[in-house]
């Protein structure tokens, strides 16, 4: 996987440039490259914040398959953005038909942590395991249970556990570990860290991938070692180790640095 | 096995886990011969294969140098990436000006690879005339990547001025790790600059 980043070849807009282009109707191109231009440079100006809210309920920029691209960058955005003001319109996406706004929009819920998001984010797991099947036809499930469940995690809805925990035994293995990743961070218990440390070892390295950036999230520190050792690309697995120390450096007094966060860099450095 | 069985067995390998065992075999022979399969390795976009490759051309060190750097251009990104970090960790003056260049890649994983390689060049291998100039080219290098848009090569310079300043006292190494230390942004890149102080 290339997670390399090239903003160079971007063509350059201004704000106000950004928030016209989104504005008109005319060429979807631009207006898609705005929304993602605005979250880029978190512009927080109010009228960029209530011209990406307008575009969630965009219906002219449609894709063949009748998805709503345009919505979907605009929550990504609006995620980015940490506006409050974002919260209700976001938790209204939830109900869109379009996977893909649906999915985007839980991200940008558990981006911007408000509780308000609780309730509507557990209603997409309703119908537990039996009724998280895939859409005949497409590469997801009915719902975006992944997002959902590591939005709920990220919020801190303790209230969701008794929902989150059967999906640790769910059939897709990223919904597993979102679920781990999720129960984690609700209960502190190892057992759930230590489900994506045995993850790390996995045949697929698309699982394993997934584990180590669910593991750089929770901050688990347990899991630094196995990190290093994980066959897949050093990138990644700096971006996780990264994770875990600022979680350990937070936890303590002045982002004081301990023997255990010598330890960990001295694992960063040997990735580099 | 012999070294053409090893070479066979990568070529024939049937999943991406297979490849790994053997490239990891045709490491652990530690031969000269094995290098352009080992080279060759790097472009599988296998990156446990790739591991494996890196490893044996490091260990074989000196040998791998102008064969790696030879191919270097023929690469894709995913290659070069690999080849670089090879490089890198071989440390040979001979890579000084590609890590210089490759430090200014559009891709951050090179630049990540070729900072941190700066820092750790074998400089007694050089003629003690020569020394100087390309320590300070090197520094030069790193001083800028300071600045660069992406923590972690940030994070690689640092750790490359850290050991470049353990060689020489250079100009300028110890203010910027402050300036780091102090004001960059991210708290990772802050604590490794605090600890290349202590």
């Amino acid at each position: 996987m290339n997670r390399d980043t090239d903003f160079s070849s971007a063509p350059s807009l201004t704000i106000d440039r950004a928030i016209a282009n989104l504005q008109q109707t005319e060429d979807t191109g631009d207006r898609y490259y705005a929304a993602w231009w605005l979250g880029r440079f978190r512009v927080r100006d109010r009228a960029a914040i209530e011209a990406l809210i307008a575009a969630l309920e965009d219906t002219t920029d449609r894709s063949p398959d009748g998805g709503y691209p345009l919505r979907r960058n605009a929550a990504k955005a609006l995620g980015k953005l940490g506006d409050r003001a974002a919260v209700s319109p976001l938790i209204e996406c939830l109900h869109c038909d379009d996977y893909y706004v649906r999915e985007s929009a839980a991200q940008a819920l558990e981006q911007l942590g408000d509780r308000a998001a609780i309730s509507p984010l557990l209603r997409l797991l309703e119908g537990g395991v039996e009724a998280a099947v895939r859409v005949p036809g497409k590469p997801y499930l009915v719902q975006p249970y992944e997002a959902a469940i590591e939005a709920l995690g990220t919020i801190g809805a303790t209230e969701a556990i008794t929902e989150i925990e059967p999906f640790l035994a769910h059939s897709v293995e990223k919904v597993q570990y979102a679920a781990a990743r999720a129960l984690f961070q609700l209960t502190g218990k190892v057992e759930y860290g230590d489900r994506l440390v045995a993850a790390l070892t996995g045949p697929k390295l698309q699982s394993r991938r997934a584990a180590l950036l669910d593991l750089g999230a929770i901050g688990y520190e347990g899991a630094a070692e196995a990190i290093a050792k994980t066959f897949a690309e050093n990138s990644l697995k700096l971006i996780s180790l990264k994770g875990i120390l600022e979680a350990h450096l937070e936890r303590n007094d002045n982002a004081q640095i301990d023997d255990r966060a010598v330890e960990m860099m001295a694992l960063m450095d040997s990735l580099l | 096995m012999t070294t053409e069985a090893l070479i066979a067995a990568v070529d024939s390998a049937d999943s991406p886990a297979a490849l790994v065992e053997a490239v990891a075999a045709l490491s652990a022979a530690r031969t000269e011969a094995a290098i352009p399969t080992l080279i060759r390795v790097l472009g599988f976009n296998n990156p446990g294969a790739a591991v494996a490759a890196v490893r044996g051309l490091v260990q074989l060190g000196d040998v791998a140098v102008m064969p790696l750097l030879d191919r270097l251009d023929g690469y894709n990104y995913g290659a070069r990436a690999w080849a670089i970090r090879a490089l890198a960790e071989i440390g040979d003056p001979r890579s000084l000006e590609v890590l210089v260049a490759a430090a200014a890649d559009f891709s951050l994983s090179v630049r990540r690879a070729a900072v941190r390689g700066l820092g750790f060049i074998e400089w007694d291998k050089l003629p003690p005339e020569a020394m100087a100039a390309a320590k300070g080219r090197s520094r030069q290098t790193l001083l800028a990547a300071c600045d660069d848009p992406e923590w972690v090569v940030r994070y690689a310079a640092i750790v490359a001025l850290e050991k470049l300043g353990k060689d020489v006292t250079l100009d300028g190494i110890r203010s910027r790790l402050e300036t780091l230390a102090t004001t960059d942004d991210t708290l990772a890149v802050r604590a490794r600059a605090q600890v290349a102080l202590d």
